[in-house]
């Protein structure tokens, strides 16, 4: 307990300095909201447009699928919040030899690593998530119940935890490669099909591979299904926090493995 | 011009390091094509769904994209903005001002050079895929079309390096040019046809976008292809695209001229 508390303290510290770094660049600050904002507007106007010229895309009306924009949204921009700036400095850091620094801190080095820095102005694009999924329940004329909310804040953790999972395993590849921002850009690609109904995909390979290996079609479909109402059994539930479980077991395994390779960059 | 030559070879040489990294972008970058791709079947599989959807069959819109990948292969900014905005705010650029040399043509040379291996290494991947979808492949619609798209892409790629030029040299006035380049990427994203063939737009909001250059990148090229823009307004669309080649690069001539006169060369 008193371990979790020295965490937390530490993690109100890092915030709150993250939060002053970022209060520097007042204008950047609010010209990375606007163009986050940008980007979310293209994938709905993407949408719209598509659905300008069809009634349903796999089974899903158009405002099921404005809540899976949504949905990705929300967990995309989390993930933004908390892991994407740390963990493409990671290479950073194993280069320039700063990770000596921290491996001498007293706390927990994967801790330190991920969570370094503490990304505010992604909190105000994921809210903007939450909003444009509030439109769409309306638009469906649904409300899920307290539980299905409460759900639906369990998947979102669970893909959080999956983005970051994966994530942080292609960033370990910075340990023998020393550049890996590259691998990074590459993950971005996968985010592209996070956001598109799984059942868009007909059974083989392609699905197969991108549901259960690098689970990208549950992460937002899972949380946007539960929400519209259209899961038919808890199934898809349990194998994405079950599926999050092994990626964090997975990550944690790569990180030792990874960890004894390293050889400082400096003296 | 011997000299930019020599920068050309320097700069093949250079990107040669990066053919696996190249090859693993361009890999990487089909997964989200292959989604695309899919989701376009599934619109045409819908029921009651057309054959032919705004004039497009399926062939069509699936050649669509893959011509535009191949079209974006050729012509992408890949790192030349960030760098050249890097070398504005290290004070790396004093150099080419002290020498004889021409930054702007210091810098087009490094472009075509990483995009001539960008695009060798591209092949492989696109190739593979190209096979698995061959069946959904519609050729050029003529010899002339053809030709025609492959001077509108060498266009294509002279007005893309001027853009992405013009919006890095902001950096001679702000401190992250960052957000600059991340909000022209989005507009230029949706406005050059990279999300969708422009013509499914309403018709009038694909004529206010055809009087802007982003359609000049990638829409351009590709409608010449697939022969949605043929005959005189093909003649005509080259001119216009001309223009635009022309009017970026005056003003990339013009927005550098002012820069250095702002330039305080730090770190120099």
């Amino acid at each position: 307990m008193k371990t979790l508390r020295r965490y937390a303290q530490v993690y109100g510290a890092l915030m709150r300095y993250s939060v002053i770094h970022e209060m520097q660049f007042k204008v950047n600050f609010l010209l990375w909201i606007v163009v986050e904002c940008l980007w979310f507007g293209l994938q709905l106007a993407y949408m719209a447009v598509l659905y300008g010229h069809t009634e349903s895309i796999a089974g899903w009306t158009r405002w099921q699928v404005v809540l899976l924009l949504g949905c990705n949204q929300v967990v995309q921009q989390l993930f933004h919040v908390f892991f994407v700036t740390n963990l493409s400095n990671l290479s950073e850091l194993i280069r320039r030899g700063t990770l000596d620094l921290l491996i001498l801190q007293p706390m927990n080095l994967r801790f330190l690593v991920s969570v370094k820095k503490f990304e505010i102005g992604n909190v105000a694009n994921a809210g903007l998530g939450l909003v444009v999924i509030g439109w769409a329940l309306a638009k469906l004329g649904q409300w899920p119940s307290a539980l299905e909310w409460l759900g639906f804040v369990v998947v979102c953790c669970a893909g959080l935890l999956i983005h970051y999972s994966l994530c942080f395993m292609l960033a370990c590849v910075a340990f023998w490669t020393v550049r890996a921002q590259g691998i990074l850009w590459g993950y971005y690609n996968l985010f592209n099909i996070a956001r598109l109904p799984a059942e868009a995909f007909p059974r083989g390979l392609y699905r197969t591979f991108f549901t259960w290996v690098l689970p990208m079609l549950l992460v937002s479909n899972v949380p946007a299904r539960l929400l519209a109402g259209t899961l038919t059994s808890p199934g898809p539930l349990v194998a994405l926090v079950g599926i999050a479980a092994a990626c964090f077991a997975a990550s944690e395994g790569v990180w030792r493995w990874s960890l004894r390779h390293y050889s400082s960059a400096s003296s | 011009m011997g000299k930019y030559l020599h920068v050309l070879s320097i700069g093949l040489q250079n990107t040669l390091v990066y053919r696996a990294n190249f090859l693993f972008r361009a890999a990487f970058g089909l997964i989200p094509l292959a989604g695309t791709l899919y989701l376009w079947r599934a619109i045409y599989g819908e029921p009651g769904a057309g054959a032919v959807i705004n004039g497009y069959t399926l062939a069509q819109m699936m050649s669509y994209y893959l011509v535009l990948t191949m079209v974006d292969a050729f012509t992408a900014v890949a790192e030349d903005d960030w760098q050249i905005a890097g070398d504005i705010k290290d004070g790396q650029i004093s150099q080419f001002l002290l020498k004889p040399i021409d930054y702007l043509q210091y810098r087009l040379s490094l472009y075509a050079a990483g995009r001539l291996i960008y695009t060798t290494c591209a092949l492989v991947p696109v190739a593979v895929f190209l096979a698995f979808q061959w069946s959904a492949v519609v050729g050029p619609v003529s010899v002339l079309a053809l030709g025609q798209t492959a001077l509108a892409t060498l266009l294509a790629g002279m007005l893309q390096f001027f853009i992405a030029y013009t919006v890095a040299l902001l950096a001679f006035w702000v401190l992250d040019v960052s957000t600059f380049i991340f909000t022209q990427f989005a507009l230029e994203y949706i406005a050059s046809g990279h999300l969708f063939p422009l013509d499914l737009l309403p018709p009038w909001l694909h004529q206010v976008l055809m009087g802007t250059p982003y359609p000049y990148l990638a829409y351009f090229p590709v409608g010449l292809y697939l022969g949605r823009i043929s005959g005189n307004a093909a003649w005509l669309g080259l001119g216009i695209q001309i223009f635009w080649v022309l009017a970026a690069y005056l003003l990339a001539r013009l927005v550098f001229r002012l820069g250095v006169r702002k330039y305080s060369a730090v770190g120099g």
